[in-house]
């Protein structure tokens, strides 16, 4: 008998929002919260826009010693745990801690706090030996960000399987995948799961001009990213987090929980092609979306809502759309299907996991979030991607994809518990 | 948990003692040490000097010429490394496997941090335009990886983990899960690297890694001496395969399988709950189905600090007994190796059981009685035994274990 595995709890910082209920108000306004990036002077940058969050880490309960400690991205994945933890209802005091699990995913973890301590110990880059007596006690840490799932173990008293999930832009995804193989394995019974990233930050943001993957419409930040649009020219970079408490269905349902939706099937494949290109086809996409669909025993005319990856490159959004097409056939075209990166932006590995939360509340409101900024049609990509403006409709099931840098494809379905299989 | 069973069938080591599965087994039990003054720079300003350093290795030589460009040295470890595994294994060209059946799975703790330190360099010092096309890529914790699966037309479950020296079983436990979920086969394993200035100093930051100057001296596992560890590099990657996919494919060898695996967390501190190091072996003892009495040696994790070597040696003592099991830390010859620790330690206790010696602990002459550890010194020990226990700790409370059995 498989374990079946359930959220319950849901955290989430996202640009434009500090919790889950403005989150899910910007996705069904179709604000943007993209705009010019304040952190950094960015006027050397081909790409000077970002997903930035005004996060105060006083404000959100952090103690000048946590906030000393843990690095913006730690900070991020600790606040929405606390989120999530307060809106599972669970008393974490009563669980047995070996059956508490986490898994973070992140894909450039610290990438921020080692920038900041590269300048420190290298006079601003003049130094190649970078010099010693300006050593944080966290260099290491910065290094090594095991430190990361770590805080959300201390966090919430676990003492069962800790790992960071760092796959790069679908690390969001398959560290919740992770989450859920631990809990219907028998490894645990309930896992804090989810992503963080932090990246805005020169080194981060130069690394994305130089391959020209960040859109250069400086002039436009608001309407920046523009996925599935025949305008489109690239990502916008963004920071961001999202947990979730997951938990054994029967263990939920026992103790009264409110059920979110249930993590029906999720499933991870590989180009083999590029680190960074995509084939036309969808090939490898379409196949993890299959699998997905097949772990969740469900046909792919069940799916009500696709949240796409949709980061608004020309070649991800015509990858994507092929993978929708191959995957699910006819529906491809009857689904609605779209993109929150629209609105919130790019943030790296922790987007699979706000996407995740997106689909979630969708599931629970019955509304699909559009895709913001599309008004000009591009004809490889003819599909209903809900422009503009969001929409009512009954939504029991969701698949939700990542793609990323390394060839990761991933995708996973999330349904209403008492959507019963095939 | 399906039946499917889970067996490694090649081998490829990158460590600073020997380049290829054998000549670093060969090493160790020879007790030839790559432990030595760090070369790559002048280290003259910094409080360590002494690393486990990879000197003969050469990325041009073993990887395409295109490579090289792109890739951190750390990912020309695990490209090398993939390459002898899969050939070991005799795959050549997938052997039949359908791509969608061959995963990656790796660990990295630091990532391709050599490289990116030339490219943050390069930023501060020149500008955004001198960054690297590669450095987006070349950089991130999943680029081994994708290297991997790119260069072998590998399109099945993959996925990169962090966990620091615990991340690198981790991985092997993950490529065994995802084998049991139905994978025909794993290439996994871990590497890690980051002897640039930047790296070594963040090493240092972590304030265990030892300043004394005697290659001899530095690093000395379980001793009283203990005073820290040396940092290595390099790493192991291992086919994680499923027994019948091996079996129908007439696999040249399988080295053992994976009978057990499990990870556990330390608690917080201040809470006086006891470590999750004894947890970690015992669940994965279960989870092989053996009782302690069936485990031949146990390869430690082995900090090289007192207070963590005692904490271990008490987990061991609790679950075997004082002195009940021969324990051994070949990591004492090349360094800790971070995510690249546990995958080569994985190797050579498949060799050890293989060969039925176990390699002793190098440099280590003193173990204070307290421990009641029997710690395999001086020269290596016979074994008759059809189970080992491999153990590594990451720092801020990762604990992993995993047994293996010859089949």
């Amino acid at each position: 008998m498989t374990r079946r595995v359930v959220i319950t709890g849901i955290g989430v910082r996202a640009p434009g929002s500090s919790g889950t209920k403005e989150f899910w108000d910007v996705l069904t306004t179709g604000r943007t919260a993209t705009r010019r990036i304040t952190f950094f002077d960015a006027s050397p940058f081909r790409s000077r826009i970002a997903g930035e969050i005004d996060f105060d880490a006083a404000a959100e309960g952090f103690t000048p010693r946590e906030t000393r400690r843990m690095d913006r991205a730690t900070q991020f994945a600790v606040a929405c745990t606390r989120d999530a933890l307060a809106d599972s209802g669970l008393d974490f005091g009563t669980l047995d801690p070996h059956r508490v699990g986490v898994a973070l995913g992140s894909a450039v973890a610290a990438a921020t706090s080692l920038e900041n301590e590269y300048l420190v110990m290298s006079d601003a880059g003049r130094d190649w030996l970078v010099d010693p007596a300006h050593l944080s006690p966290y260099m290491f840490d910065y290094l090594s960000p095991g430190v990361m799932p770590a805080e959300i173990a201390r966090e919430v008293g676990a003492e069962g399987p800790v790992t960071l999930v760092s796959d790069g832009c679908t690390s969001g995804l398959d560290a919740v995948g992770y989450g859920v193989q631990l809990i219907r394995e028998g490894s645990a019974d309930t896992v804090l799961a989810g992503a963080a990233d932090t990246p805005v930050s020169p080194i981060v943001v130069a690394c994305f001009d130089a391959i020209k993957a960040t859109t250069p419409r400086n002039d436009e930040p608001e309407t920046a990213s523009r996925p599935f649009d025949g305008t489109r020219n690239g990502f916008v970079l963004a920071e961001g987090a999202a947990m979730f408490v997951l938990e054994e269905l029967e263990a939920a349902r026992a103790r009264g929980a409110h059920i979110y939706a249930e993590v029906g099937g999720y499933a991870t494949r590989s180009n083999a092609y590029h680190m960074t290109g995509l084939k036309k086809d969808g090939r490898e996409m379409a196949e993890a979306i299959r699998a997905a669909l097949d772990e969740a025993r469900l046909d792919r005319t069940t799916i009500d809502y696709v949240n796409a990856h949709g980061s608004g490159t020309k070649q991800n959004d015509r990858h994507e759309t092929a993978a929708f097409k191959r995957s699910l056939g006819e529906h491809a075209r009857a689904v609605p299907v779209s993109s929150i990166k629209s609105m919130v932006g790019h943030s790296l590995g922790a987007i699979g996991s706000i996407e995740i939360a997106a689909s979630v509340l969708a599931i629970r409101h019955n509304v699909v979030p559009p895709t913001a900024n599309l008004r000009v049609p591009d004809p490889e990509c003819d599909l209903d991607y809900v422009p503009l403006t969001a929409r009512e409709q009954r939504v029991d099931t969701v698949l939700t994809v990542g793609s990323g840098f390394g060839g990761f494809q991933s995708a996973m379905v999330l349904h209403d518990p008492e959507v019963t299989s095939l | 948990m399906s039946s499917r069973r889970a067996v490694i069938t090649g081998l490829g080591v990158v460590a600073p003692n020997g380049l290829g599965a054998e000549e670093y087994w060969k090493a160790l039990l020879a007790g030839e040490s790559g432990i030595a003054e760090l070369s790559r720079f002048d280290t003259s300003r910094y409080s360590a000097r002494l690393a486990g350093e990879i000197r003969d290795f050469d990325g041009a030589e073993h990887l395409p010429s295109r490579l090289m460009p792109q890739t951190d040295i750390s990912t020309r470890y695990a490209l090398a490394a993939a390459d002898w595994a899969l050939a070991d294994a005799g795959i050549d060209a997938g052997a039949g496997i359908d791509d969608y059946d061959m995963g990656v799975i790796t660990s990295t703790s630091q990532g391709g941090f050599d490289f990116t330190h030339r490219e943050f360099h390069k930023l501060w010092s020149q500008g955004p335009e001198y960054v690297s096309v590669y450095e987006s890529f070349a950089w991130f914790y999943a680029v081994n990886t994708g290297q991997i699966s790119i260069r072998n037309g590998m399109r099945g479950p993959s996925a990169a983990l962090v966990g620091e020296q615990a991340g690198g079983l981790d991985a092997i436990g993950h490529a065994r899960r995802t084998v049991r979920r139905g994978t025909r086969l794993v290439l996994s394993g871990g590497v890690d690297s980051a002897f640039d200035p930047w790296g070594w100093s963040a090493q240092l930051a972590g304030g265990r890694v030892s300043t004394a100057d005697d290659p001899e001296r530095a690093y000395l596992p379980f001793d009283g001496a203990a005073c820290g560890h040396v940092p290595g590099e390099g790493g192991a990657m291992l086919v994680v395969e499923d027994a019948e996919s091996a079996r129908e494919r007439g696999a040249p060898r399988t080295y053992g399988e994976i009978a057990g695996y499990a990870a556990t967390f330390d608690p917080s501190p201040g809470t006086g709950r006891p470590p999750g190091l004894r947890r970690a072996a015992e669940l994965a003892l279960a989870d092989a189905q053996l009782t302690p009495s069936a485990i031949g040696a146990v390869f430690a994790d082995a900090a090289g600090i007192p207070a963590f070597d005692a904490a271990e040696a008490q987990a061991v003592r609790e679950i075997f007994g004082p002195y009940g099991v021969p324990v051994t830390a070949p990591k004492a010859l090349t360094g800790r190796m971070y995510a690249g620790g546990g995958p080569a330690d994985i190797a050579a206790a498949l060799f050890a059981l293989r060969d039925r010696v176990i390699p002793a602990t190098a440099h280590t002459t003193s173990v204070p009685d307290s421990y009641g550890l029997d710690l395999v010194l001086g020269e290596p020990r016979p074994v008759r035994a059809d189970a080992v226990l491999v153990l590594a700790r990451g720092r801020h409370g990762f604990n992993a274990a995993v047994v293996l059995t010859t089949v």
